[in-house]
């Protein structure tokens, strides 16, 4: 529908300038991601980005739609991106492509599309492969571990020696470490996986997206309701835990740089279609997600709990909107 | 002292375009060769018209009168002659035909006799009924009769709001009467805030007006008047809004459904106020108004024009522009595209915006909605457009009125900002006139069925008055038959009972008669 009538006055503003402000805001992290780890990740959002270009233009054609409209609304772009960030960058080139595919056709596009998504299609493509393929999901490079050359070897089918290859994510470390008898969170701190205030590496590449967030925050794509109850969930329910038993939970601190905190924390959580959308609402989704994020990190039999939290609390959204509706003008209680 | 402000949520701030036509003075119009004045200029009923065709008219001769009490006459803009009363194309945006006086004017500007009028001797609903006579209507846009607003609610009234903000890009017809008539827009306020008999008056004027406040300022201080304040209130769009400005300035929240004057608020639009000082102090009643005409002209600016000209007759002196392709009355974010150039100006007519499509592309094509938001943040009474769009898209009106959508008050906001380009507004205003549809057609269906059911009891009640008379009647009958047997024959019966007796005794007496002779004879022969 063209509208003829008033408005006629728009905001010069639309869903690719969005879309783009937050590929621009990934920027940071993936340039620290890329200086530590190497250039394994590039290769994947390069894999990613085809794939998930490839895959929107097949069901744009399935479905009748104007390719150039939507293909550049660079939506999928972005989903490409979030997946090759949340994968290993040292995965086999298919396990990117095939999550990639499924995250553009089924989570996407079989639910009707751009804006229809009940599910973050990242984050249900991350969750549908670590299911599928546990030990491929779990190999993380060591920080400065492996070469660039190395590591698109590995990608392109190099062989896979595990202890050669990957060092332990400090979740991965942690998790693994604490189910020892006796075990002691200060002697692992100490161990090569931890750095000065998080994962040893992970805590850079944090920061990068903490800077990425924040431009989004202040060029107003996103509100801070999601990343401040999401990180300050986080906060809240590591610090009582490690205040009530410090040598079995690590603190606040490390929470939010470990593994995929700040990445949910403002470009996962903060997706709009797939999140509650009222203010009120947009808090107790992110909190429920910290809260869910942290026991899966810690009871749970996966490495991040991010991916999980956010899926659960996808499906929560209808509800928690629903039930947070703001009072409307004339119609508070002050 | 400064006064302490409210604010209300969200709002939009589009480029103002108001500097271009706030560079030369008010001008006149020349008379055109033909005013069409449309009978139906306000909210409420159609005035009656009149005046024939043929007929003479001065100028303020009243040629609409008042059919009922939400309606307010129509005056004649100058002296001339009546062409015709006929259905014309009106200024809006469905092109619909109404009534209209065309007048022919013979440029010797006769007014009627006026006089100022002893309003404060005068009685407050003979006042009101006067002005209603006068034709004055609000002026910001919506033209509700004003005679309507001029009582206090039960609780009296504490506070009288004039609204000068403005908000609206393009629009500057208040910003100029407030710099050239401050002194009488002030004098008006003073009469409303009489007739009211409200406490203080607060002007609310956004900061955007800078001369326009410094204009009334001076004429506060040069009249000297008490509990009238000139407030400057931050540009923000829609501030103008009656219930956005109550807001700002009393930090009152009107809902939906309620009048101001039930929080001891009422507001009027500097224009109206300016509108009612001419009537009572000169006895002239609203014959024109301030519009501006902006956008794509040679020179935007504000003319004083009499209600009847064509848009295009005053397009045309501000120099509009070739490739022009629309008119829009009022401003880009709430006014209405108009049918065609030459339709006239009502009192509603703030402003002609001159339209082409490079000063107002045609949107991007609508895309999907992404729950980004950005309506809700921008929306003046805390709605949820993405919600309401989501449940009008779907026809699924019950749910859009569970979400507010007759809280809407259509400013545009959300579509301004949307990231998708969706027409919002478009949509809310389509799922109303459904929900309106339907309730007619409820309240159609409704009155059918009421009815039909009287009817049914009707007939049901005939035919019972019917049986029950039918019943009365034989059990008279059958009473009076009981009586005659029991009791001696009645007066009336008697004679032909007695005829009756007598004549089967007069048969009984012949037979005997004859048997005897019969019987003779047949002895005879023997």
């Amino acid at each position: 529908m063209t509208s003829l009538n008033s408005p006629y006055l728009r905001q010069a503003n639309s869903v690719t300038q969005v879309m783009g402000e937050v590929l621009l805001a990934l920027l940071p992290g993936v340039i620290v991601y890329v200086y530590i780890f190497g250039i394994g990740v590039l290769i994947q959002i390069l894999l990613a980005t085809l794939t998930a270009l490839v895959c929107e233009a097949g069901m744009l054609k399935i479905r009748s739609k104007p390719l150039g409209l939507y293909l550049g609304d660079l939506s999928a772009v972005v989903t490409a991106w979030l997946i090759a960030l949340a994968f290993p960058p040292i995965g086999p080139w298919w396990l990117v492509v095939a999550g990639t595919a499924l995250a553009i056709v089924v989570a996407k596009h079989l639910y009707g599309g751009l804006g229809q998504n009940p599910f973050n299609p990242a984050m249900a493509a991350y969750a549908a492969m670590i299911v599928s393929f546990p030990a491929l999901m779990s190999q993380w490079p060591g920080a400065g571990q492996l070469g660039g050359a190395a590591q698109a070897a590995l990608i392109f089918g190099g062989e896979r020696i595990a202890d050669a290859i990957t060092g332990a994510t400090p979740l991965d470390a942690l998790r693994t470490g604490l189910h020892a008898p006796n075990a002691q969170l200060i002697e692992l701190m100490r161990s090569q996986a931890f750095g000065a205030f998080g994962g040893r590496g992970w805590e850079w590449v944090s920061v990068g997206f903490l800077i990425g967030g924040l431009y989004l925050l202040a060029r107003r794509i996103i509100t801070w309701h999601v990343p401040l109850a999401f990180a300050g969930g986080l906060v809240l329910i590591a610090a009582i835990a490690h205040l009530l038993a410090p040598l079995r939970y690590p603190d606040a601190l490390f929470e939010l740089t470990a593994g995929a905190a700040m990445l949910g924390a403002f470009f996962i959580l903060t997706d709009p279609v797939s999140g509650a959308a009222t203010p009120r609402g947009k808090l107790i989704y992110a909190g429920g997600a910290a809260i869910l994020t942290w026991i899966i990190r810690h009871f749970g039999g996966y490495p991040d709990g991010v991916a999980f939290a956010t899926l659960l609390m996808n499906l929560c959204v209808p509800l928690i909107d629903m039930k947070t509706q703001p009072p409307v003008f004339g119609h508070k209680k002050d | 002292m400064l006064r302490q402000l409210f604010r209300f949520h969200g709002g939009v701030k589009p480029a103002t375009h108001k500097t271009d036509s706030t560079r030369l003075p008010i001008g006149r119009v020349p008379l055109p060769a033909e005013l069409i004045v449309p009978l139906h200029q306000n909210v409420g009923g159609t005035p009656y018209p009149l005046v024939a065709a043929g007929e003479s008219v001065l100028k303020g001769q009243r040629i609409g009168a008042a059919e009922d009490p939400f309606s307010s006459a129509v005056h004649a803009p100058t002296s001339g002659r009546v062409i015709a009363v006929e259905p014309c194309v009106l200024p809006h945006s469905s092109g619909l035909r109404g009534l209209c006086v065309r007048i022919e004017p013979d440029g010797a500007e006769r007014w009627i006799e006026t006089a100022a009028l002893a309003w404060r001797s005068l009685d407050p609903d003979e006042l009101r009924d006067a002005i209603r006579d006068a034709g004055i209507v609000g002026l910001g846009g919506a033209v509700f009769p004003s005679h309507r607003k001029l009582r206090s609610g039960k609780g009296g009234l504490d506070t009288l709001v004039i609204n000068g903000a403005e908000c609206e890009p393009f629009i500057t017809c208040d910003d100029m009467q407030m710099r050239e008539h401050a002194a009488q827009i002030l004098r008006g306020a003073t009469v409303i805030q009489q007739m009211l008999g409200a406490r203080q008056v607060l002007v609310g004027i956004e900061d955007n007006k800078p001369e326009a406040i410094a204009a009334m300022n001076a004429a506060l201080q040069a009249a000297a008047l008490q509990n009238i304040e000139i407030v400057a209130v931050p540009t923000r769009y829609p501030t103008g809004g009656a219930k956005q400005l109550i807001r700002i300035l009393t930090g009152i929240e009107v809902p939906h459904g309620k009048r101001s004057t039930q929080f001891g608020v009422q507001c009027f639009n500097t224009g109206t106020a300016w509108a009612i000082a001419d009537f009572v102090e000169n006895g002239r009643p609203l014959l024109s108004r301030i519009v501006t005409v902006a956008g794509n002209v040679e020179q935007p600016r504000n003319y004083e024009v009499l209600f009847g000209t064509p848009m295009s007759h005053v397009a045309e002196l501000a120099g509009m522009q070739p490739d022009t392709d629309r008119f829009i009355m009022g401003g880009p974010m709430m006014g209405f595209r108009m049918p065609n150039f030459d339709v006239p100006v009502v009192k509603a007519t703030n402003c002609i915006l001159v339209g082409s499509p490079a000063l107002f592309p045609s949107p991007r094509p609508e895309m999907p909605c992404i729950r980004c938001g950005e309506c809700a943040r921008a929306c003046p009474t805390d709605l949820q457009p993405f919600e309401m769009y989501w449940h009008a898209r779907a026809k699924n009106f019950g749910k859009a009125q569970e979400y507010h959508l007759f809280d809407c008050i259509e400013c545009g906001c959300c579509a301004y900002v949307c990231p998708s380009s969706i027409p919002l507004v478009d949509y809310f205003r389509f799922a109303k006139s459904e929900v309106w549809a339907r309730e007619q057609q409820k309240n159609a269906a409704d009155s059918a069925r009421v009815r039909f059911d009287f009817r049914n009891e009707r007939i049901e009640r005939e035919k019972q008055e019917k049986a029950e008379k039918l019943a009365a009647k034989t059990a008279a009958a059958r009473a009076a038959a009981q009586s005659t047997q029991e009791t001696a024959p009645a007066a009336e019966d008697d004679p032909k009972k007695a005829l009756i007796a007598a004549a089967m005794a007069r048969a009984k007496a012949q037979r005997e008669a004859q048997a005897q002779t019969d019987a003779a004879q047949d002895k005879k022969p023997e």
